[in-house]
């Protein structure tokens, strides 16, 4: 590989590929914040010039963490298929790209090479790509998964239903649920970020859930996001429900300890899913993941902050999820310091998911400490829609007063189904009619009354 | 401009328009003259503020199946619900509240301290290595040293070895340090007094994460010492702060050393009332000299 090259008959020079891909990215604060983000403009350019000259093969022989040290590393390289490998690995960058972008290249065929690739090929691609390369991509991968429901099909966006309380008073986060519901949201999932992270108290919440779902006949899926072994205490202990398996994960084995997580526990907890969840499935697992995570538990190596995302899609795909998404604005303006950032991450993250092979669905959100707004979210909550996004999140109004940031609301999903022709899961539609809260894939004047739930 | 200077000009006007030499209407001027001073007359009162509305209270669905049930369900939820729609999207009402909560979350994050608080607070100002907010938001390492004059000047001014060294520092809100300060720093200089022990003097830094404390102790000779620091805003409140506390504390030790008091505004812990608790749970760190997951509280 060739690590040099010339702008405006100005020598650019790269030590390794590490840093090539590093100075490759779009500007990102957490890239910069490492001290590895590009000096200057120009730098950028050369970089992403001499990365679309690498081949496959180099990148695959330059893991982000050698295989002998890192079992994340382990697992992508393992699940590679040789056999397509060995077609494509002579392929540079480029034209990886050009291939993916091409009309004749449909979402089967790229579904059939992400077989043949691993992680930091895909972070390389999604360095060479505009934002509009990246939805144009997305857009033909069409990833469908199956729980209780069948996600991800062309014509349909869901929502996840996100009823987060300060206290996880059962009343409140009920009173989030039926607003939530007579809005269209939750057919991806209904899910609770606790506050209380016991076994008994995630078993109780799911109970309630569980409760309400049969109650209502509600087709979606349910789930408490505690962590995998909180989740499979609950099950054991409580007899808790659970249709979804959640757990946050990192693109480096040591970015997982800092989550107290180990790739055993999610086989662990994903086998246990397959004998004692309450779910059809066959896709039983939900993952969180979003850039900067590894950065933050000092679990980077020196990498960017896109190559190690890419990595946590590798990393989950071994467990055949239902969701993935990133919560993309989350982590705050050390690592993404503006809309800018958080609209670029955001469309990088749901391409490399689609390409990895994930039925991604993205977080749109923001924190107080970051130069962005609620309009900055609602247009990258469009863009998302654009490329086919599996899901959003939805919450009262946009505002989570539990984890204190600020998402799409209840209201979002509904609004872009409306604009881009889109409709819900087909079985939660024929629910909503049923109850009267859609009808011809719009909302009808009963829709955002929560009452109807309360109804004598 | 008066109806008269109005009229005149109404006048003027439509004299033009017609051309010169036609006659105009009478009911003609005086119609456009009662339009004209209808539109741009502008009436005495207020328009009632937005974020005084409590969104427990607040129920917008029309016609809802059963309101009363679900209006005392969302009692329990601080949530923005039982908001309706327009359309697929928000009401005017909800819409223009969460920008108003949001537009407070980042005045607060985004502006600094005024320095005449501090200086009527009587509080020496000293500043991190960040040299303004940009760099404050985006390196959180530089926010955790004091500069190098900064450093200097707490050494040569401040108390040598004080039994406790409290001050005060902007964090993400510097709407928290104008809201507490004037109640919770006093409290808890007069609950000390109460209980006899000892404190610094205490100063202002600006730019500074909690982390700093551990080079102030450092600095000080400080046994305890305790930071009173804006927290990130949320849409319930910009004004929130913490008071973040450790026994002996030294730069590089685990985070699990610091004890919090968080949640200090006018609708959690009040400010006045958190002066006092803080100071019992200083006694109680110089007893047992022990802090963070150390000390049982």
């Amino acid at each position: 590989m060739i690590l040099r090259t010339k702008l405006f008959g100005h020598n650019y020079e790269f030590k390794s590929l590490r840093e090539v891909m590093a100075k490759a990215n779009e500007e990102k604060s957490g890239d910069k914040l490492a001290g590895i983000a590009a000096e200057s403009a120009e730098e950028r350019v050369a970089a992403k010039v001499v990365l679309s000259h690498i081949t496959l093969e180099d990148l695959r022989n330059n893991p982000a963490v050698p295989y002998e040290e890192d079992e994340v590393t382990r697992i992508i390289q393992d699940d590679v298929n040789e056999a397509i490998y060995n077609e494509i690995k002579s392929w540079t960058v480029a034209q990886f790209r050009e291939w993916i972008l091409d009309i004749q290249t449909t979402g089967s065929m790229i579904q059939r090479i992400s077989r043949g690739i691993t992680s930091e090929m895909v972070a390389a691609v999604c360095k060479l790509m505009s934002n509009l390369d990246l939805i144009y991509a997305a857009s033909k991968i069409r990833i469908i998964a199956h729980c209780n429901t069948t996600i991800g099909l062309p014509g349909t966006f869901s929502s996840r239903l996100q009823p987060n309380h300060t206290t996880d008073n059962p009343k409140g986060i009920m009173a989030s649920v039926m607003e939530g519901f007579s809005v269209g949201c939750g057919d991806a999932v209904l899910g609770l970020n606790p506050v209380d992270d016991s076994a008994e108290s995630v078993a109780r919440i799911l109970k309630s859930f569980d409760e309400f779902k049969n109650k209502w006949e509600v087709p979606t899926q349910i789930c408490v996001l505690a962590h995998v072994t909180t989740q499979t205490e609950a099950a054991d202990k409580f007899n808790a429900p659970i249709d979804l398996m959640f757990q946050s994960i990192a693109g480096s084995q040591k970015g997982n300890e800092a989550f107290g997580l180990t790739a055993q526990m999610l086989e662990d907890g994903r086998q246990m899913m397959l004998k004692k969840g309450t779910s059809t499935g066959p896709n039983v697992m939900y993952f969180e993941t979003g850039q900067g995570s590894e950065l933050s538990s000092e679990a980077h190596h020196g990498w960017d902050q896109v190559t190690m995302e890419a990595r946590c899609y590798g990393f989950a795909k071994r467990y055949q999820p239902f969701l993935v998404n990133t919560v993309v604005g989350f982590i705050g303006p050390e690592y993404l310091y503006d809309s800018k950032q958080v609209i670029r991450a955001g469309l990088e993250d749901h391409f490399m998911g689609k390409l990895t092979g994930l039925p991604m669905g993205c977080d749109a959100c923001y924190t107080n400490h970051m130069k962005a707004d609620q309009n900055d979210i609602e247009n990258l909550a469009m863009l998302l829609a654009s490329a086919g996004c599996n899901y959003i999140m939805g919450v009262p109004q946009g505002d989570d007063c539990m984890l204190m940031y600020q998402c799409t609301g209840f209201h979002e999903a509904a609004a872009l189904r409306e604009i881009l022709g889109l409709r819900p899961i087909r079985e939660f539609e024929l629910w909503m009619e049923k109850m009267g809260f859609m009808e011809n894939g719009k909302l009808t004047p009963l829709a955002g009354d929560a009452s109807v739930f309360m109804k004598k | 401009m008066n109806e008269n200077d109005l009229r005149k000009v109404i006048e003027q006007v439509l004299v033009e328009m017609n051309g010169a030499g036609k006659e105009i209407s009478e009911d003609v001027v005086k119609e456009t003259v009662l339009a004209a001073s209808t539109a741009t007359k502008v009436e005495e009162g207020f328009i009632p503020d937005v974020t005084e509305v409590d969104i427990r209270k607040q129920y917008l669905v029309e016609e809802p199946v059963n309101k009363e049930d679900y209006y005392e369900l969302k009692q329990y939820a601080p949530c923005r619900l039982g908001i309706g729609k327009a359309g697929a999207r928000y009401k005017t009402d909800p819409m223009l509240q969460f920008r108003a909560a949001h537009s407070a979350a980042q005045d607060a994050v985004f502006s600094d301290v005024d320095h005449e608080f501090i200086d009527k607070m009587g509080l020496l100002t000293v500043q991190t290595q960040c040299d303004n907010k940009d760099v404050y938001l985006t390196r959180p390492d530089l926010g955790r040293k004091l500069s190098e004059e900064s450093a200097k000047s707490i050494a040569e001014k401040c108390k040598k070895n004080p039994t406790v060294q409290i001050y005060v520092s902007d964090g993400l809100s510097s709407a928290a340090v104008a809201a507490n300060i004037a109640d919770v720093l006093p409290g808890i200089m007069q609950g000390l007094k109460s209980y006899g022990i000892e404190t610094g003097t205490p100063f202002f830094v600006k730019y500074g994460r909690v982390g700093v404390m551990d080079q102030v102790s450092e600095i000080t000779g400080a046994e305890v010492t305790c930071v009173l620091i804006g927290e990130r805003p949320g849409l319930i409140t910009a004004e929130s702060m913490s008071a973040y506390i450790a026994y002996k504390a030294t730069i590089g030790m685990p985070e699990a050393r610091r004890t919090v008091v968080s949640n200090i505004h006018r609708a959690g812990t009040i400010p006045a009332e958190a002066g006092a608790h803080i100071a019992e749970i200083i006694k109680l760190m110089l007893e047992k000299k022990a802090s963070g997951t150390d000390l049982k509280l």
